[in-house]
């Protein structure tokens, strides 16, 4: 296979391969860490998650059409802005859930698997009444687009650098603000004991409110960050959630660090398949390798320890 | 054709809802088929009076596959309009009954048994993927109806009620290759699809004329429906470096297909590779964006951008009709021959009877089509010319080339089974 290259041709494309195995644990870590925090904090089995995803990419192609307008001036930086409202509409959005919805189902925590899977449905109607059955095109500002040259033989996308970045601030971010913030401290309480946690005057409503809405509003961010890379319709938030899922469990659902190490090694398992196999193949052995390492360790890769 | 992306959670899901739903549709078409009675304004037993004839219109307006069905479904009644406005067929004014099918195959079949046992349509326009088309099949050969399939598919399939208005695959593939390798002297070929039937027979037929002309396929990959993650095989197209990209990748992951093959560094203006693609059309490029595909070529039989004077109207109509932002595809143009293909045949059978339609419809031209002139074959497929598009930044193909005459349509190619 690799008879006919000179070494420099070798090396780069090795090297941006790994680099498309980098970027592609990104995009995992990106869209797991909302469900992480509802799934794995609340155990809240969001099926909605992928919709929550779209509505941030919606947002983000309303607030392009609205940059380009009205504020044509700056345009190339709506990217950012587009983010921050993302962020904002889909926490508004989950808080409203949660108030109707998921707060009634905390002692049932496998019917919220059905109603969420409804809410889906929902919001995808909504999507296509709202925004037409056909995907829409989000324009990217041109400094996004295209790709960096290290050199004449390797060439680094830049939307990929971008999500890269942004994952390593919102990872970040979201660790401090579980470990030592007071909303991050008393979320932990809260799972770990509720009747406890209210007993010493945690408002466990309020903080499962916040929780929620925290995990909405990044799937929002990372729905659209994800514009850069893929599609946005009605339904393209189907396209996410079987990964996402895989993700949060494979890692162990209520362990950040786990999610991201799973993410790493599904994304480099994958995409090291993908350059030597086929496609299709890749995500079969991806998959079988994920259900027998499930099947020695049911918890996931990491677990808290905690008393039951 | 495309089976949209569907993740497996989706399609389980919906395929439980429809179980529920099935019971009560089930229900209603048993007291449907009690009350039924003889319609006896016609010998046909259609449903059929002196005023009026009904036929079925039958997509997915809802689900996954509405991104793609809803331009056959504005076509197919655009051209019911047109011809109500003309007098209809045989004197009789066309009316339709729309059936969702909410892309759901099952859902697909029990509605299209409702429209031929209880509603009697004459005649129906429906059905994309060919999955759904399959799924239909055996209903519309049992009770003998007619129907009007608009998509460009596989090929491999030829039956005595459907009528297919799009291109089977070889009619496609072969002008696209041919060309390539004449005006643009490729050498070889990187074939690349989602892992379903259309691009795995388009791709072994593609792989095979290759091959007879003596040229190199460097790779031939597929991805799952719905797969989002371009990166490897971009990186494993720049390794083995063919000449063209032969790409019938469908759905969402069209979309970050060609947006990760441009982030890469791959312009598709220099042609170093150049993109080749059967399953792009106008109404693609709305998701992926103009100067996400820009210099990307298609082959297939209809753009938007042809300029002769029945496309000039139809589109003109068809924005008319739709709002003016709206585009056309090669799948749109070819539901809207659907109502004129059957107009024609029941005029010439004098008749709407679903045989006499049948035996006259091989040899019925459409010189008013907007891809020019028409005509069906003995095979029920149609006679048509391929075209190559190049993808312009503004979602349009400026067409460079066009075959010299009609493509035989040949569903059953030698050495496919």
């Amino acid at each position: 296979m690799f008879a006919d290259y000179t070494m420099t041709e070798l090396t780069s494309i090795f090297a941006m391969q790994g680099f498309a195995g980098l970027i592609l644990f990104s995009v995992f870590v990106l869209m797991a860490l909302g469900l992480a925090i509802i799934f794995g904090q609340m155990g809240v089995i969001n099926m909605a998650h992928g919709e929550f995803m779209i509505l941030g990419a919606y947002v983000t192609y309303l607030t392009s059409t609205l940059f380009a307008e009205y504020l044509p001036s700056i345009y190339d930086s709506y990217f950012f802005i587009a983010m921050i409202f993302a962020f904002i509409v889909t926490a508004a959005l989950g808080a409203l859930v949660e108030w109707a919805i998921i707060r009634h189902l905390y002692k049932r925590p496998l019917d919220t698997l059905l109603a969420t899977w409804g809410l889906s449905l929902i919001l995808q109607q909504l999507y296509r009444t709202v925004f037409g059955a056909r995907e829409v095109g989000v324009t990217l500002p041109d400094w996004l687009m295209g790709s960096y040259a290290l050199n004449e033989n390797i060439e680094i996308p830049i939307n990929g650098l971008f999500v890269m970045g942004l994952t390593i601030v919102i990872t970040v971010g979201v660790a401090l603000m579980m470990q030592k913030s007071r909303l991050g401290k008393q979320t932990r309480a809260v799972v770990q004991n509720r009747p406890m946690a209210a007993a010493v005057g945690i408002n466990t409503e309020k903080v499962d409110r916040m929780t929620f809405a925290l995990g909405c509003g990044i799937a929002g961010i990372a729905g659209s960050a994800f514009t850069m890379i893929g599609s946005t319709g009605p339904t393209s938030g189907q396209l996410y959630i079987v990964d996402t899922f895989l993700v949060v469990v494979f890692g162990g659902a209520s362990s950040l660090i786990g999610t991201v190490a799973s993410a790493f090694t599904i994304s480099q398992a994958q995409s090291t398949m993908e350059f030597f196999l086929s496609g299709s193949t890749a995500k079969v052995l991806t998959l079988l390798t994920v259900v027998g390492i499930l099947m020695l360790r049911p918890q996931g890769l990491f677990s808290l320890k905690i008393r039951r | 054709m495309h089976s949209k992306s569907q993740p497996f959670s989706g399609t389980r899901r919906r395929r439980f809802l429809q179980n529920l739903l099935a019971v009560p549709a089930a229900i209603m078409l048993a007291n449907a088929s009690l009350t039924a009675h003889a319609d006896s304004a016609n010998t046909t037993g259609l449903a059929v009076t002196d005023k009026t004839v009904t036929v079925g219109i039958l997509h997915s307006v809802t689900g996954t596959m509405a991104i793609s069905e809803t331009g056959s479904v504005q076509a197919e009644k655009l051209a019911i309009e047109q011809i109500n406005a003309m007098g209809g067929v045989l004197g009789r004014k066309i009316e339709y009954i729309q059936e969702d099918g909410a892309s759901d195959w099952p859902t697909f079949a029990e509605k299209s048994k409702k429209l031929l046992i209880k509603d009697k349509t004459a005649a129906v326009f429906g059905c994309w993927t060919s999955a759904s088309r399959k799924a239909v099949l055996p209903i519309f050969e049992q009770y003998n109806g007619m129907l009007y399939y608009p998509t460009f598919y596989e090929g491999l399939e030829q039956s005595p009620n459907v009528i297919y208005t799009g291109q089977e695959a070889t009619q496609q593939i072969l002008a696209g290759i041919d060309w390539v390798v004449k005006e643009k002297g490729a050498k070889s070929f990187f074939l690349l699809g989602s892992d379903y039937i259309w691009p795995r027979t388009s791709n072994k037929i593609a792989r095979k004329h290759i091959e007879k002309l003596g040229l190199k396929v460097s790779g031939e990959e597929y991805y799952p429906l719905g797969h989002t993650q371009f990166n490897s095989v971009i990186n494993k197209i720049k390794l083995k470096k063919p000449d063209v990209i032969f790409a019938s990748v469908v759905g969402g992951s069209n979309v970050a297909f060609y947006k990760q093959l441009k982030a890469a560094g791959i312009d598709m203006t220099k042609e170093k590779p150049l993109v080749l693609t059967i399953s792009v059309t106008e109404d693609e490029i709305l998701g992926i964006g103009g100067e996400n595909i820009e210099g990307a070529y298609a082959s297939m039989k209809y753009f938007q951008s042809l300029t002769n004077n029945n496309n000039k109207n139809f589109v003109k109509a068809f924005k008319e009709r739709w709002g003016k932002d709206i585009v056309i595809g090669d799948v749109t143009q070819a539901a809207y021959l659907g109502p004129w293909l059957w107009k024609a045949a029941v005029e010439k059978a004098g008749s709407f009877d679903i045989d006499k339609v049948r035996a006259a419809s091989p040899g019925i031209e459409l010189k008013t089509a907007p891809e020019g002139y028409v005509r069906v074959h003995e095979n029920h497929h149609l006679w048509s010319k391929t075209r190559i598009g190049n993808a312009q930044a503004d979602g349009q193909y400026k067409i460079v080339y066009e075959t010299k005459d009609l493509i035989e349509p040949d569903p059953f190619p030698a050495g496919y089974k």
